[in-house]
């Protein structure tokens, strides 16, 4: 009877889908990657690897000293914040739960999910996409960082330059990272508007009431 | 009562240096673009003050992480004739048209500061300490490199045959081009930091600094200064012309 009663009133009260550590840590991220993302841009332009330069209204800093300034202060953040992220996922199992778990016969029926609802899945897991990007863009900021360093100091670190082609070559492999990023934001984002309750929850954590109860329906 | 023109020099002379101090922050305050504030909306605008500062700050900061990161016994990568960059890109704060010719036989270089022997040195003076020369990649601020090849005093001979203070923090320099910039002492004393006496360039081509430049290769371009006409030793941080608009001082490879 209180068994019951309580189950009630869990189910009741809306899941958590994201751990508080998960969301501080990502809108720490989502801050420091778009500050370096757009510093970058100006950085780029002031000596175009190709043939032509970013509109200087997407881009942070105003002129090139600026842009540094923001792009190496806002390093720190993002290689802090990623570090703690990435200590997190692997000691809390994070990773192994939500990313990591790819089977193949789940995939199968996940894509299979896809094709009839896009982007729909149970609370509390990430679907077969979400797992793929957010693996996808872990490695991505991983490159970006070292391909970064290697830009810093291919003096000092120029074992790690060698690995990328020496200074010239990081400058490419930076580049490609940064496109990998920016398609990555795109998908990102525009699945996280275009599913209700989840930019919320990426807040508050949990979905509303209302949308809760609509996804224990299915 | 005082005169408006009196006043008005009192007045400089008490805020000048905090003003200045103020400009200095502004360079970002300035550089905020439509971008930034979009990002930044939200907060209000006079917040902005307070980004310039963190942003100095975090400039000194990695000023401190790069100086733990040299490492004095690193040389930088040495290249073949066949990969010199031809022709050398040119690059100051000026049009190339504008870089100064400085005649050799008016020149001289000045020596000031924590140093012992200051009699200034002439040309043919430099031409006799013994010279070595280095074929290495010179990286811009504004992300290009080129790989050069410069001919000169070993600038650690150089400032021993002077005797400069070794344990002073800071060597700045001045040029006939009115730039100026500054590098630490562990740097300056690196093995491979040249007093540059041959260019890159063909033979009488001045533009590259002569008669006497600054070689670092584990520094950024714009630390290497061109057209050097006074060397000094200090101990307090002299900045330099784009330190002071907000470039980082480091500014090591």
């Amino acid at each position: 009877m209180l068994k019951s009663l309580e189950n009630t009133r869990e189910r009741k009260k809306p899941k958590l889908i994201h751990p508080l550590f998960v969301r501080i840590t990502h809108w720490i991220n989502a801050f420091a990657a778009i500050a370096m993302l757009m510093s970058g841009l100006r950085i780029y332009n002031a000596s175009p690897l190709y043939e032509f330069r970013f509109p200087p209204d997407v881009t942070l800093g105003g002129w090139l000293a600026g842009a540094l300034a923001w792009h190496f202060a806002a390093m720190w953040l993002l290689v802090i914040n990623g570090i703690a992220y990435l200590i997190y996922g692997t000691y809390t199992g994070h990773f192994i739960r939500r990313m990591l778990n790819i089977q193949p016969m789940a995939a199968y029926r996940n894509v299979k999910l896809e094709i009839k609802q896009l982007l729909i899945h149970g609370t509390g897991e990430y679907n077969l996409i979400q797992r793929v990007l957010y693996i996808v863009v872990i490695w991505d900021v991983i490159i970006l960082f070292f391909s970064g360093l290697a830009m810093w100091k291919p003096v000092q670190l120029h074992k790690l330059a060698e690995i990328f082609g020496g200074y010239e070559g990081a400058r490419h492999f930076h580049f490609y990272g940064m496109s990998v990023l920016v398609i990555f934001l795109f998908l990102h984002v525009s699945a996280a508007f275009a599913v209700k309750g989840t930019v919320q929850s990426m807040f508050t954590g949990r979905l509303s009431k209302a949308q809760q109860e609509k996804l224990d329906r299915r | 009562m005082k005169s408006e023109k009196s006043r008005s020099v009192e007045f400089r002379k008490e805020f000048g240096p905090k003003i200045e101090k103020i400009e200095r922050r502004l360079f970002l305050k300035r550089g905020l673009t439509l971008g930034a504030m979009s990002m930044l909306s939200g907060c209000t605008l006079k917040d902005n003050d307070t980004i310039d500062r963190v942003l100095w700050a975090m400039s000194r900061w990695n000023d401190r992480v790069q100086e733990k990161l040299f490492n004095p016994n690193k040389l930088a990568k040495i290249y073949t004739e066949a990969e010199i960059t031809n022709p050398f890109p040119f690059n100051a704060y000026y049009e190339e048209p504008l870089a100064p010719v400085i005649d050799a036989n008016f020149y001289s270089l000045e020596l000031s500061g924590l140093i012992e022997n200051k009699q200034s040195w002439t040309l043919p003076q430099l031409r006799e300490l013994p010279k070595t020369q280095q074929i290495t990649q010179h990286i811009c601020v504004e992300g290009w490199s080129a790989i050069g090849k410069w001919g000169g005093v070993p600038f650690k001979f150089f400032l021993e045959k002077i005797g400069a203070d070794l344990t002073a923090k800071y060597v700045g320099f001045k040029c006939g081009d009115n730039y100026s910039t500054s590098i630490d002492m562990p740097t300056a004393i690196h093995p491979q930091t040249l007093l540059v006496l041959d260019f890159p360039g063909k033979p009488g081509e001045t533009k590259y600094g002569f008669p006497v430049k600054i070689r670092i290769p584990t520094k950024l371009g714009f630390k290497n200064p061109k057209f050097v006409t006074e060397i000094f030793v200090s101990n307090s941080n002299p900045g330099g012309y784009w330190e002071d608009k907000g470039y980082n001082w480091y500014s090591g490879s």
